[in-house]
């Protein structure tokens, strides 16, 4: 069997796409997720359901959202123009904020729940060894969070791969800049070019596999406590 | 009364319970025509004029069309899968000739019931002049362009940018819409500052015109000569050949060249 033409633009694209949007999502979900799980305040209920929006609506109604905020005429937009960006839609960059929305919820509740399993007591043991804030948190809340971090990485990550109603609409399907596999998968479907998308479909179902074996056989070892 | 009997006697039924009247109501529905349900699929450039077509084709003759708007290719790739069409109004004449020499479109049914027009347009006012000179000044930073491997409108965008010898200049900012409906609205939407479109889906009649559009010179790309074929599974529905006779009509003729087709 020969291989047919594939442009394999579309799969480093989305691997590019899912490592940076994981990266950015453990930078601002880590925040979140802590201030959700220690907080007191009435604003932890609302704060908790708009992260968890995008995996109640449909991935369409974030890109039509998008597509207005983030056009000409939209809000974002207009500022993103005042500060010489331009606009989102149809770039690289775009697709990052995109995906960031779309997957915040499989970052920051793995840690969350990560995070309030600790319970207080090894925080307030490590307080009155006279460990800092900081040290608190990246030596002992981190580390015992640390099946959180891997679930929410591979969750993350996984689930940016699998992105595509988001895509289609506010990409444009330009390939090396917008074209992920999923939306590569999709036309190759509608245009009859089967061969071709089976490799990608084939690939992406061998890869998707693998990240949930790994997963699943991470999280399912005994742990320590 | 007559295009929905069924609607009218389970209301009738509802208040008045069961005995004479819902006798009436058998008898009336047996004695009215035949009214039946056809599945369509209906280039995206077509929608508008369609929509207008399917109405007045239920007010005369109690048929119901039921339609589907997409690119013609993923029309071809959902028909060869068995999807339920019985009537393909496509944009081209060579996919409705292909699902007839595939066995899927039934054979001398199919005929062009419309020519359509290729436009470049923008949603601001002034930015297209009627010789579409901002191609070649190249001032945009996107242009909406459907995937010619789907749509036959962007195939002739494709054909008139090659034969203006600006492809290869404009490919870059080339965003690529699965269909002309999502060509049109990346334009209307702003996030593509020009874009090429059907001429039906911006000179709609009875609405104001928005932005500004060149009609692209007909000699600058291959004549889109759109087709409608009965498919296979519409082949013993009376209302499905009942449709594409009534496309062939004045008053259904009047509509299409009214949203700028010629015939």
């Amino acid at each position: 069997m020969t291989l047919p033409d594939i442009d394999t633009s579309s799969v480093l694209l989305t691997l590019k796409l899912a490592s940076v949007t994981v990266l950015l999502l453990l930078l601002v979900g880590t925040p979140i997720a802590w201030w959700l799980a220690h907080t007191r305040s009435r604003l932890k209920g609302p704060i908790g359901a708009v992260v968890a929006l995008p995996i109640v609506l449909p991935p369409t109604v974030l890109g039509f959202y998008l597509l207005v905020l983030l056009g000409p005429h939209g809000a974002i937009g207009k500022l993103t123009q005042a500060a010489g960006l331009g606009l989102l839609p149809f770039s690289f960059a775009g697709l990052v904020l995109g995906s960031v929305l779309y997957s915040l919820p499989f970052v920051v509740q793995p840690l969350q729940n990560a995070f309030e399993a600790i319970g207080p007591r090894p925080l307030e043991v490590a307080a009155s060894l006279r460990a800092g804030p900081w040290d608190r948190f990246l030596s002992v809340a981190v580390p015992l969070a640390r099946p959180g971090f891997v679930t929410a990485t591979v969750l993350g990550f996984a689930h940016t791969v699998g992105e595509f109603g988001l895509v289609l609409m506010i990409g444009g399907n330009i390939p090396g800049k917008t074209r992920v596999m999923s939306v590569d998968i999709y036309n190759h479907v509608e245009a009859f070019e089967y061969a071709q998308a089976h490799w990608l479909a084939g690939g992406m179902l061998a890869f998707s596999f693998i990240i949930l074996l790994i997963l699943y056989s991470f999280n399912a070892k005994p742990r320590a406590f | 009364m007559r295009s929905m009997p069924g609607l009218n006697c389970t209301r009738v039924m509802a208040v008045a319970g069961r005995g004479v009247i819902s006798l009436v109501c058998l008898i009336g529905m047996l004695g009215a025509a035949p009214a039946a349900e056809v599945q369509v699929a209906v280039a995206a450039n077509f929608a508008g004029p369609f929509e207008k077509i399917a109405a007045d084709f239920a007010a005369e003759t109690g048929h119901k069309a039921v339609f589907a708007v997409g690119a013609t290719g993923k029309f071809y790739a959902q028909i060869k899968n068995g999807a339920p069409f019985e009537v393909l109004l496509a944009a081209d004449d060579e996919t409705p000739k292909k699902l007839v020499a595939e066995s899927e479109g039934v054979a001398g049914s199919q005929f062009t019931y419309a020519k359509g027009k290729l436009v470049l347009w923008s949603a601001q006012p002034g930015v297209v002049d009627d010789k579409g000179t901002v191609l070649a000044r190249n001032g945009f930073a996107h242009i909406a362009v459907c995937d010619p491997k789907l749509a036959p409108y962007g195939l002739a965008a494709e054909q008139a940018l090659k034969a203006s010898k600006l492809y290869d200049t404009l490919k870059p900012k080339f965003v690529t819409a699965e269909s002309i409906a999502q060509a049109y609205q990346f334009v209307a939407s702003g996030n593509a500052e020009v874009g090429f479109v059907a001429l039906s889906q911006v000179a709609v009649p009875g609405k104001p015109q928005q932005g500004s559009y060149w009609i692209v010179p007909t000699n600058l790309y291959e004549p889109i000569q759109q087709d409608a074929v009965l498919l296979k599974k519409g082949e013993t529905n009376p209302a499905a050949s009942a449709l594409l006779q009534y496309l062939k009509g004045d008053k259904a003729r009047a509509v299409i060249r009214s949203y700028g087709y010629e015939l």
